[in-house]
C-alpha cells in the first residue's frame, strides 16, 4: 500500500501548471490537498506518470465576494473555508455541509477544488455546488471557459475536465435573503462519506415556498437533481404536505445504487427521511 | 530515471536535509529516515487516524501527505511534542484513566485531542467525539479517551 513511482512536478503558477498540463495531459494527475488522490496512489487504483503538484500557487487559494458572488480558489482548504465569515453570511448551506466532509485533519488539508475534480459521487460539495448554482472557473494553455455544476460532474470520478485543464475556481452567486437551506446525511461513522445525504435550498413567498432546489447525492453516479421533488413541494398546500409529496416522487424517480455498504432498497429508505429532514430545517420560514 | 528529491524541512525544531524518493509518503519519511516511530502507519488510505502529524500548526494525515510536499514546512511529531510539554495535562490524564490499551492510537488521539482543546472555547463529550470520529482506537477504549479529554477542558475551564 505504498505510492506506485512517478516524476513529480512542482507548479509555481497557474500558467506553469497549465503549461505542465498541456506537456503531460493524458499521463499526469493534479495533486492538490490529495486527500482524494493519495489514498488512490496508496491503494494503485491509478498509476500516473506525472503529479503535478499545485500547492505552491498561491493565487489558486483564498475566497473572496462582490455584491453577487462569492468566489472560492481551487486550493482553498475546507478548514479555511469552514472558518470564513464570508462563506458563513453568503453561503450557508456551504457552512452546514462543512463539518461532514471527512475529519478535522482531512479538512486540514484537503481542498474544494480536489474534492469536485475527484468528483465522488457520495461527497458533499459536489453535491452543495450543484444545488447552488455553482460555475467551475477552468483553465488551459487554449484559454478560460466556465461549466455550470449541472454539466461538470459527468459519473463516478469523472468530470467536464480536459487532460490537459485546471479547476481554478468555484463561482456561487449569493443567494437572497428569501433563500433558506437544508443539510442531512447519513454515514456509518461521522465523517466518512454519506451513504445518502441530501442539500436543498428553498425561495420563500409569503411563508410559501416558490422554487425549490433538491439535490441528492450517495445515491447514484454523481450528485442528482431531484426536479420532479422540487415541483411537488412548490405545489404543496403547506410545507408538511409538500414534504410528504416531495418524499413520495422517490419512489418512482430514484433508482438507487446497491453495494456492500447499503442495498437499493436502504438508500431509498435513507433518502425519503433524510430529504425530509432538511425539508423541515426551514420549516419556521413557511406557513 | 531517478525519481527522488532535496528537501529541507524543520521536524521538532530541528531543521534537516534529506534526499527522499518523491514517492515516499511523510509518515515513513519520519518513521524510516528519521527514526520517529511514535507516529504510526495503520490503514496508509487515511481512514484510520494513527499516522497524524502536526503541518505548519495544522494536524494532517502523514499517510495522505507526500514527504516531498514537505519541503519548507514545520512538522511537529508525538516525540517533539511531548518532549516541549505541550501535552502533559493529555497524556496525565490518559494514564491516570487508563486511556490507552495497546497504544497503537494514542499518538494520533493525544494530538487531535490537543488540535480541538487549543482551539476550543466551550467543549461537551459530543464535540470530543466527534473530533476523534477521525481516529480509530482499535481497542475501542472511546469512553475512557473522551473522559481524558473532557477532564483536561475541566481543568482549562472549557467543559460543558
Amino acid at each position: 500500500m505504498k505510492a506506485p513511482a512517478f516524476q513529480y512536478l512542482r507548479a509555481r503558477s497557474t500558467a506553469e501548471a497549465c503549461a505542465m498540463l498541456a506537456e503531460f495531459g493524458e499521463d499526469a494527475r493534479i495533486i492538490a490537498g490529495g486527500q482524494s488522490l493519495m489514498p488512490i496512489l496508496n491503494m494503485r487504483l491509478a498509476n500516473p506518470a506525472t503529479l503535478i503538484d499545485i500547492n505552491p500557487i498561491a493565487e489558486l487559494a483564498g475566497i473572496a465576494a462582490d455584491k453577487s458572488t462569492v468566489c472560492i480558489g481551487a486550493l482553498t482548504r475546507y478548514r479555511d473555508i469552514e472558518e470564513s465569515p464570508l462563506v458563513r453570511r453568503h453561503l450557508g448551506l456551504i457552512a452546514q455541509a462543512m463539518p461532514y466532509v471527512a475529519h478535522a485533519a482531512i479538512r486540514n488539508r484537503g481542498t474544494l477544488g480536489g474534492s469536485l475534480a475527484a468528483a465522488d459521487p457520495a461527497a458533499e460539495m459536489p453535491a452543495c455546488c450543484l444545488a447552488l448554482d455553482a460555475s467551475m472557473i477552468i483553465e488551459s494553455t487554449r484559454g478560460a471557459r466556465s461549466v455550470k455544476a449541472d454539466a461538470f460532474f459527468r459519473g463516478t470520478f469523472e468530470t467536464a475536465l480536459k487532460p490537459d485543464e485546471l479547476l481554478i475556481a468555484v463561482e456561487f452567486p449569493i443567494p437572497g435573503a428569501e433563500w433558506r437551506h437544508g443539510f442531512a446525511e447519513f454515514s456509518r461513522r461521522r465523517g466518512d462519506f454519506a451513504i445518502v445525504g441530501t442539500a436543498v435550498r428553498a425561495r420563500i413567498e409569503a411563508r410559501r415556498v416558490a422554487e425549490a432546489r433538491i439535490v441528492l447525492f450517495g445515491v447514484g453516479d454523481r450528485p442528482m437533481r431531484m426536479t420532479r421533488a422540487e415541483r411537488a413541494l412548490v405545489v404543496g398546500l403547506d410545507h408538511k404536505a409538500g414534504i410528504t409529496a416531495a418524499q413520495a416522487t422517490l419512489d418512482a424517480d430514484l433508482v438507487p445504487s446497491s453495494d456492500n455498504q447499503a442495498s437499493a432498497e436502504t438508500r431509498l429508505h435513507l433518502a425519503r427521511v433524510l430529504l425530509g429532514r432538511a425539508l423541515a430545517q426551514f420549516q419556521d420560514a413557511v406557513g | 530515471m531517478d525519481h527522488s528529491a532535496d528537501i529541507t524541512l524543520t521536524v521538532n525544531g530541528e531543521v534537516i536535509t534529506r534526499r527522499v524518493p518523491v514517492r515516499s509518503n511523510l509518515v515513513d519519511f519520519l518513521r524510516v529516515d528519521l527514526a520517529l516511530t511514535g507516529s504510526h502507519v495503520g490503514c496508509e488510505h487515511g481512514v484510520c487516524g494513527a499516522c497524524t502529524v502536526r503541518v505548519d500548526g495544522r494536524t494532517m494525515r502523514g499517510c495522505l501527505m507526500l514527504a516531498v510536499q514537505a519541503d519548507g514546512a514545520t512538522v511537529e511529531t508525538i516525540e517533539g511534542l511531548s518532549d516541549r510539554g505541550d501535552l502533559r495535562e493529555l497524556q496525565q490524564e490518559f494514564h491516570s484513566r487508563n486511556a490507552l490499551q495497546c497504544g497503537f492510537c494514542t499518538s494520533g488521539m493525544l494530538l487531535a485531542a490537543n488540535e480541538l482543546l487549543s482551539h476550543s472555547t466551550k467543549l461537551t463529550r459530543e464535540d470530543v467525539r466527534e473530533y476523534l470520529s477521525g481516529n480509530y482506537c482499535r481497542c475501542t477504549g472511546y469512553h475512557a479517551i473522551v473522559d481524558a479529554v473532557m477532564a483536561v477542558a475541566a481543568k482549562r475551564g472549557i467543559g460543558r
